[in-house]
C-alpha cells in the first residue's frame, strides 16, 4: 500500500532536518507532483508570499525545494502542510548525508569534460593546420612547432581527463576480466604515446587530435549517463536517511525515555505513537488501534489490534498510541527476514553482463591479435620492413579499432531513452535496466498499492443524505484513513467541531443534545450483526437513528484495466498478492487478469517468480510493499511506484511517479525501441571498423583519415540514438 | 610564418578564457537546474524582491 498518504503525519511527528544559521532556518524538501515549470512558479509564489519566508527556490531538474525562513524552526511542518494543500507531496531529506559521493563524481566528470573539450578544440585547429600542410608546402620547423604545441596541450589533458577510463580499465584487468574501457585505454594511450615519439623524432604522423577528441566524446556520454541516473538514484534515496532510529521506551518506574533502536531488548515496553511505524516485533501490552499491515502482507484492510495481539516491525500505526512489548528486534524481526530474502535474490542479478562488456570480451582479443599479426606481417613475413615501420602500422591498427563509436553506442541510446522516460516521471535507476526490460515477456503485478491506489475509498451506496453529511462532518475531526476517505467522498459537508476522539474506537459528537458515534461496529452500533464482505467499514450510530454502515474498498488505479488489456496482447500477465482470495479474485476479474494467486507470503512470491524464470520466461515484477522487495530483486527487471516502501524503492530498477500505471507500457515500449537502436549502433560501429581495419593493416591510415572516420562514426551513432521515435510518448491529446 | 609566434599564444589564451568561464559557471551552480532556468525567464516578476539563489 502506498505510504504517501501518511507522510504528512509522519514528518510532523518526527524531527525535521532543519538547519539553523544566524536565525535563518533552512530545509531541503523533495517534492512529488511537479509536472511542469508552471508548478515551480506556483510553489515559489505561494511560499514567498508566506510571512517569514526569506527564499523559496525550486530546482526543476531534481524536483527539490530549498526553503529559508526566519522565526521558529518548527514552522517547516506548516510549509509542508501548505504544499500538501496545493497538491504537492513534500518530503524532507538531509542534503548533507545524501549523495555527496554522487555530487563529487558529477563535478569531477564535468571538470574532466571541460578540460578535454578545451584541449580537443585547440588540438583540432593545430591539427587542421598540419593537415593543410600536407597539400601546401609547410616547413619541417613549422610542423614541428605545431606538433609540439599539440603535445603540450593534449598530453596533460589526456592524463587528467582520461583517468576515468584508465582507472576503470585497470580495475577490470586486475579483477581478471575485460570491459569496454580496456580497449579504449589501450587505444588512447598508444595513440598519445606514439604521437609523442613521432613528435620527438620529427616525423609527420601524429594522432593527438584523435586521442583527445575520443576522450572528450566519451566523457560527454559518461557525464550525461551519470547525470540521468543520478536523478533517479536521488529520488530513491530521499527517504532512506529518515529511517526509524529512535524509539520511545518505558523505563523502570514508568519514566519515558528516547533510546536508539539497537538498545531495545526483548521484554522492553515501547510506545508506538499514532502515525508512526512499529519498530520491533512484539505483543500489544496496552491500547487499541488499527494497523496498516499492507506493506508487509499486502492486505488492504487495516487490521484492528488490541491487548495480546502480535504486531510486526514495519507496519504503520493508524489509530491511537500503543504500548508494545518487544519480542524480537533488528535481525530477528520478520521485516529483517524479508530483507535477507531480498539480498539473496539480488545476487542472481549481479551476474548480468551488459551487452557492451559482453562485446568487449570478444572484441579485445580479436583486435589485439590483429595488431600483433600486423606487426609480425610487416616485420618478418611477407613484407620484411624495418621493425619501426611494422610497429607504427600495428599501433595504427589499435588506434583505428579503438572502440569509440562502440563505447558511445550504448550510453547514447540510454541517455536518450532515460531522458524520454524522465519527462514522464519514470526514473531509471539501473544502467542495465533497459537491456533487461527489452526482453520481458511476463509481467507480474502486486495488488495493493500497485494495481490499486492503496488507499480506501467509500463504496458507493445509497445513504440518507443528511446522515452521510453528518458522518463526514464528524470524520473531519480525525486523520484516520477511513475518516479521510469519508471526507473525500462528501467534501461539501460542514465540519462539526464538538467531537471527541475515543482512541481505538472512533469519534463521538454531541449535536443539540444528541450523541452520535462514528467508528467501529461494537462502539458505534453495538448489537448490529457483522457484515463480512471483506471491506473495511465504519458505522454511524446514535440517539434515535438506525445504525448506518459505510464500507470502504481499495479502488483500482484509473487506467489499470486499460494497461492490463494492452499488456496482455504481447505479454503474460500474472497477479500475485498477499491479500485474501475474495479481494484478489474480485480485482483480477475487474481488470481481466486470468492468472492470479492470493495469500502469497514474500518467499512464495519469490518462488513463483523463480519458477517462471526456470521455465524460460523473462519476468518484470511491478510492486511496492516491503513484502514485494524480495520478488522485485528476484525478477529479471522490476518497477515500483515512487510512493513505495523505502526498501522496494531501493531495489527496483525503475520508479514511476503519478497516479497511472501506463508507465509500465511506456517503459517497455521505450526499452524495446532502444534495444533496436543499440543493435543498429553496434552494427554501424562494427561496419566502420571492418572498413578501416584492412586499410590500417596495409599501412594506409593517415592521421587525417583516423580523425575524420572517428568523428564521423561517433556522430552517426549519436544521431541514430536520437531516433527513439514515438516510443513512450504520451498519446496525442 | 613568424606571425604564428604571437597568433598561437593569443588563440590559446582565448581558449583558456573559455575554460575559465566554464569553471566559473560550474562553481556558481549554473548547471544545477538546466530545465528550470530555461523556463524561469518566462515567469512574470513578482512585486516581492526577486530572490537570489541560496
Amino acid at each position: 500500500m502506498t505510504l504517501a498518504a501518511d507522510h504528512g503525519r509522519l514528518e510532523t511527528a518526527r524531527a525535521l532536518p532543519v538547519e539553523t544559521v544566524d536565525g535563518a532556518n533552512r530545509i531541503m524538501l523533495a517534492i512529488d507532483g511537479i509536472s511542469c515549470s508552471a508548478c515551480v512558479q506556483r510553489i515559489e509564489r505561494a511560499l514567498n508570499a508566506e510571512p517569514d519566508v526569506v527564499a523559496a527556490r525550486v530546482n526543476f531538474t531534481t524536483r527539490r525545494l530549498a526553503l529559508t525562513w526566519k522565526g521558529a524552526p518548527g514552522r517547516a511542518a506548516d510549509f509542508i502542510e501548505r504544499l500538501s494543500d496545493m497538491g504537492f507531496t513534500a518530503r524532507p531529506f538531509d542534503a548533507g548525508a545524501l549523495s555527496t559521493a554522487d555530487a563529487a563524481r558529477d563535478r569531477h566528470l564535468l571538470r574532466a569534460m571541460g578540460i578535454a573539450g578545451f584541449a580537443a578544440g585547440n588540438v583540432m585547429w593545430l591539427a587542421i593546420a598540419v593537415w593543410a600542410g600536407v597539400f601546401e608546402d609547410m616547413g619541417p620547423a613549422t610542423r614541428s612547432l605545431l606538433n609540439w604545441t599539440q603535445a603540450l596541450i593534449a598530453l596533460p589533458a589526456i592524463a587528467y581527463s582520461g583517468m576515468t577510463f584508465f582507472a576503470s580499465a585497470w580495475a577490470a584487468v586486475r579483477g581478471g576480466h575485460v570491459n569496454m574501457d580496456v580497449p579504449i585505454s589501450i587505444g588512447v594511450i598508444l595513440a598519445a604515446g606514439m604521437s609523442l615519439v613521432q613528435t620527438v623524432v620529427g616525423a609527420p604522423e601524429v594522432y593527438f587530435d584523435a586521442a583527445i577528441s575520443l576522450v572528450f566524446l566519451l566523457l560527454v556520454g559518461r557525464y550525461l549517463d551519470h547525470r540521468a541516473r543520478g536523478r533517479a538514484r536521488a529520488a530513491a534515496a530521499h527517504l532512506l536517511s529518515l529511517a526509524v532510529t529512535h524509539v520511545t521506551r518505558i523505563a523502570d518506574g514508568g519514566r519515558i525515555e528516547q533510546v536508539a533502536l539497537e538498545q531495545v531488548a526483548p521484554g522492553d515496553q515501547i510506545i508506538v505513537a499514532a502515525g508512526s511505524r512499529v519498530p520491533v516485533d512484539g505483543m500489544v501490552f496496552a491500547g487499541r488501534s488499527a494497523l496498516d499491515t499492507s506493506s508487509l502482507t499486502g492486505e488492504s484492510v487495516p487490521a484492528d489490534v488490541g491487548i495480546g495481539d502480535r504486531v510486526f516491525a514495519g507496519t504503520m500505526n493508524l489509530g491511537a498510541a500503543l504500548t508494545v512489548e518487544a519480542t524480537a528486534i533488528g535481525p530477528d524481526t520478520v521485516l529483517a527476514e524479508v530483507v535477507r530474502c531480498m539480498e539473496a535474490a539480488e545476487q542472481g542479478r549481479a551476474r548480468y553482463v551488459v551487452l557492451a562488456d559482453h562485446l568487449a570480451r570478444l572484441y579485445a582479443p580479436v583486435v589485439h591479435s590483429l595488431a600483433a599479426l600486423t606487426f609480425l606481417g610487416w616485420w618478418l613475413w611477407p613484407v620484411g620492413a624495418p621493425w619501426t615501420v611494422a610497429l607504427l602500422n600495428a599501433v595504427a591498427v589499435l588506434i583505428i579499432t579503438c572502440p569509440c563509436a562502440l563505447a558511445i553506442a550504448v550510453p547514447a541510446v540510454q541517455v536518450a531513452a532515460s531522458g524520454r522516460l524522465f519527462k514522464r516521471g519514470i526514473l531509471m535507476k539501473s544502467a542495465t535496466a533497459l537491456e533487461r526490460l527489452a526482453t520481458i515477456d511476463t509481467v507480474v503485478f502486486d495488488k495493493t498499492g500497485t494495481l490499486t491506489e492503496g488507499r480506501p475509498e467509500l463504496v458507493d451506496g445509497t445513504f440518507p443524505a443528511g446522515l452521510a453529511d453528518l458522518a463526514a462532518g464528524i470524520a473531519a475531526a480525525s486523520r484516520h484513513p477511513l475518516a479521510e476517505a469519508l471526507r473525500r467522498a462528501r467534501p461539501q459537508a460542514g465540519a462539526i467541531t464538538d467531537v471527541t476522539e475515543k482512541p481505538g474506537d472512533g469519534l463521538e459528537a454531541v449535536i443539540e443534545g444528541r450523541t452520535f458515534r462514528l467508528g467501529r461496529r461494537d462502539f458505534a452500533a453495538p448489537g448490529v450483526a457483522e457484515v463480512d464482505d471483506g471491506c473495511a467499514e465504519m458505522w454511524l450510530g446514535g440517539d434515535d437513528i438506525a445504525p448506518l454502515r459505510f464500507a470502504f474498498r481499495d479502488r483500482p488505479r484509473g487506467d489499470a484495466a486499460a494497461v492490463v488489456a494492452d499488456l496482455r496482447r504481447h505479454h503474460r500477465v500474472i497477479l500475485l498478492s498477499g491479500d485474501r482470495a475474495p479481494a484478489v479474485a474480485a480485482l483480477a476479474e475487474a481488470l481481466g487478469i486470468t492468472e492470479w494467486r492470493a495469500a502469497c507470503r514474500p518467499a512464495e512470491k519469490v518462488a513463483a517468480i523463480e519458477d517462471l524464470k526456470a521455465s524460460g520466461a523473462k519476468v518484470l515484477m511491478v510492486g511496492d510493499g516491503i513484502n514485494d522487495a524480495p520478488s522485485l530483486a528476484a525478477a529479471d527487471a522490476s518497477m515500483a511506484p515512487s510512493a513505495a516502501a523505502d526498501i522496494s524503492r531501493t531495489t527496483a530498477d525503475v520508479l514511476f511517479q503519478g497516479a497511472g500505471l501506463d508507465a509500465v507500457t511506456a517503459t517497455l515500449a521505450v526499452a524495446r525501441r532502444s534495444q533496436v537502436l543499440v543493435r543498429q549502433n553496434l552494427g554501424l560501429s562494427l561496419v566502420y571498423n571492418v572498413t578501416l581495419v584492412p586499410l590500417a593493416i596495409l599501412g594506409l591510415v593517415t592521421p587525417l583519415l583516423a580523425a575524420v572516420a572517428m568523428s564521423a562514426s561517433s556522430l552517426t551513432v549519436i544521431l541514430n540514438a536520437l531516433r527513439l521515435g514515438r516510443a513512450g510518448k504520451v498519446a496525442a491529446q | 610564418m613568424n606571425v604564428l609566434i604571437y597568433l598561437m599564444p593569443i588563440a590559446l589564451l582565448l581558449g583558456l578564457g573559455g575554460l575559465a568561464a566554464f569553471f566559473w559557471a560550474m562553481r556558481s551552480g549554473q548547471f544545477e537546474d538546466l530545465d528550470g532556468d530555461a523556463a524561469r525567464i518566462l515567469f512574470e516578476d513578482d512585486e516581492t524582491a526577486p530572490h537570489r539563489r541560496v
